[in-house]
């Protein structure tokens, strides 16, 4: 019955998506690539969260992934010659942010085997390293532009295209949490060994966990490439990553609504506070500071009631939690 | 053969820039269990700290030379050294007992805090050091040019390392640094306050970023609010490479990323330049993660 309202959830979603697209042209074309960015960026930090709140290892390399994924896509459609505004591109470019996905997927899967032996602070420099390894290796290819960049990219990404991705991950991932596969996400996350010495191996969710996080993040990377219609290596560097990372963290690792509400809120708070732009910054790296000393479950994410815990007998004072 | 022995200087220098600031996150790694992300940042500072002093400093003495050097830096180790104890006890300290995972992205945050802080404050675009020592050639041949400079980060470096050693193995405070870094609990019983030696690792590792930053600022003189992020990233990797934890380790690992790091820009391509370090990392993580010099950890259930 659940499954069932959920896929109709998913249904009048990519309905609505669909509708509102054929007025995105009425829209102040200045709110309508804020609401495009908002949209990108619930696909980036719910597909980091995948990563980063389910199955608990901490990545840095999201815009590697996203800039794959731009690439990859790019690449598909100027070579098929797709060009906007024409009906008839829309299979074709549904192909290129798949293509776009699967890449990134892989490489998600390159980075996920190597994160099975890595912990915490490891895996969030090597993540970042390959971040980093992706960006100069874009930057030499030549026929990806080097660091002048991708120009003349197709600008088909409309509002359809975003909300309806958005749409069908959060139906994904809201279907995965509930289902076995969810709780042994949680399991692992909680407790790697305890998860493994009841037969929950952590390899397989981890592995799953960076491909799917990769591939959406490749499919985001392919949405933007087609709205901004430039691409260049730098776009991609590892602020951008830490940016996802502050969403996630600032909407509660693990909370599929805090993550998207977060997204909402630090896609549009620098834009309405345009005239202190250069804190912008700065008050992410205190934002994260802040919810971490007071509130590490994040603005929106459950709150684990350590001292019910505690008194209850769960748990003794100098635990290992 | 003289191409090859200038990019051996260069890396030297460079290695044992990148050696100094692997040692404070291995001895921070060590007391805390946990990568210090702010080190880079902290090494950032001290550079802008010496900016600031260099040009009030250097008139008090007449002019650049050893003398005014050596206080720019003692002063920079100094201002470092606070620094690094003030972030401990406000961003660190009341994560002691958290998850891993909290810490590290409190790290990060306060990471982000001083780079972008610091671009407020100082602003952007870069700035130029000002020379400490006359600049002059040890050896000046056709195609080998050897400055005082090279030589004098090297020969620093390694005296700074040598006091490290001492401080480390044969002070008391060492001893309680190494027991601490053992086990906590265990020292704690034994009478040994963890704070003071947490802060005091601090002080130590601070005061090394420092003393790394006035060194990197004479030879490579300019500097802006984000350029910690990749010495401090590589100087991570180095202490990877070493083995977390072990001061050898970072020593040699740092003076190995440099030497790669300049042969490869060197002979292969200037823009694998960054990129190089980060895939040392990959390779040591997959094949040899306790790093050359590190023993391996089983992990405790």
């Amino acid at each position: 019955m659940k499954r069932h309202r959920s896929k109709i959830f998913l249904g009048v979603a990519v309905g609505m998506a669909g509708l509102i697209a054929l007025f995105e042209g009425q829209i102040n074309p200045y709110y309508f690539q804020i609401i495009m960015y908002i949209g990108i960026n619930i696909i980036l930090a719910s597909s980091l969260n995948l990563i980063n709140g389910f199955a608990g290892q901490f990545s840095l390399g999201h815009a590697g992934f996203m800039s794959i994924g731009a690439y990859t896509s790019a690449l598909i459609t100027s070579s098929l010659k797709l060009s906007a505004g024409d009906a008839s591109a829309y299979p074709l470019f549904l192909l290129a942010l798949l293509g776009g996905g699967l890449v990134a997927s892989v490489f998600g899967l390159l980075v996920g085997i190597p994160s099975l032996r890595l912990k915490g602070d490891y895996l969030a420099i090597t993540t970042l390293g390959l971040g980093e390894i992706i960006r100069v290796v874009i930057q030499s290819l030549d026929f990806l532009g080097g660091a002048r960049g991708f120009s003349g990219i197709a600008k088909i990404s409309n509002f359809f295209w975003v909300y309806a991705t958005v749409a069908l991950l959060i139906y994904l991932i809201s279907n995965m949490i509930g289902s076995t596969y969810g709780k042994g996400f949680l399991a692992v996350k909680d407790d790697e060994v305890a998860a493994e010495a009841i037969g929950i191996g952590g390899t397989r969710y981890k592995i799953i966990a960076f491909v799917m996080g990769a591939f959406f993040a490749g499919v985001a990377g392919g949405l933007y490439a087609h709205f901004v219609t430039y691409i260049n290596p730098s776009q991609f560097g590892f602020l951008r990553s830490f940016e996802i990372v502050v969403m996630v963290v600032v909407g509660g690792m693990g909370s599929i609504i805090g993550v998207i509400l977060a997204a909402v809120l630090l896609t549009i708070l620098p834009e309405a506070l345009r005239t202190i732009a250069q804190y912008r910054m700065v008050i992410y790296a205190l934002l994260l500071i802040i919810i971490m000393i007071s509130r590490p479950q994040g603005l929106f994410g459950a709150r684990v009631k350590w001292k019910k815990l505690l008194r209850r007998g769960k748990i003794a004072p100098g635990d290992r939690v | 053969m003289s191409e090859f022995l200038q990019q051996l200087i260069n890396g030297l220098s460079l290695g044992s820039i990148y050696a100094l600031i692997a040692l404070g996150y291995t001895m921070i790694y060590g007391v805390l269990r946990f990568i210090n992300f702010a080190h880079g940042d902290v090494f950032m500072l001290g550079a802008f700290a010496g900016f600031y002093m260099a040009p009030h400093i250097i008139p008090f003495f007449g002019g650049a030379g050893i003398l005014p050097a050596l206080t720019v830096m003692l002063l920079t180790m100094v201002i470092c050294a606070i620094i690094g104890v003030i972030i401990e006890k406000l961003a660190y300290r009341p994560l002691r007992s958290r998850p891993k995972l909290t810490v590290l992205i409190t790290a990060i945050g306060m990471s982000l805090f001083l780079e972008f802080g610091g671009q407020l404050v100082f602003g952007p675009d870069p700035k130029l050091y000002p020379a400490l020592l006359p600049s002059a050639n040890i050896v000046n041949a056709k195609d080998l040019v050897i400055g005082t400079n090279s030589v004098v980060v090297i020969l620093t470096a390694l005296v700074l390392m040598l006091i490290l050693r001492l401080i480390v193995f044969k002070t008391r405070l060492g001893t309680a640094m190494r027991a601490v870094s053992y086990d906590h609990r265990a020292a704690s019983l034994m009478g040994i306050n963890i704070d003071t030696i947490i802060s005091f690792t601090f002080i130590i590792g601070s005061g090394l970023a420092a003393a790394a930053a006035t060194l990197y600022a004479t030879v490579y003189p300019s500097i802006n609010p984000l350029m910690g992020i990749m010495p401090g990233l590589k100087a991570f990797i180095a202490a990877v490479l070493g083995g977390i934890g072990n001061l050898y380790g970072a020593a040699v690992g740092g003076v190995l990323i440099g030497l790669i790091e300049t042969f490869v820009t060197g002979y292969v391509s200037p823009i694998l330049r960054d990129a190089i370090a980060f895939g040392i990392l990959i390779l040591i993580l997959l094949f040899k993660p306790s790093g050359l010099l590190g023993k391996f950890e089983a992990e405790k259930v």
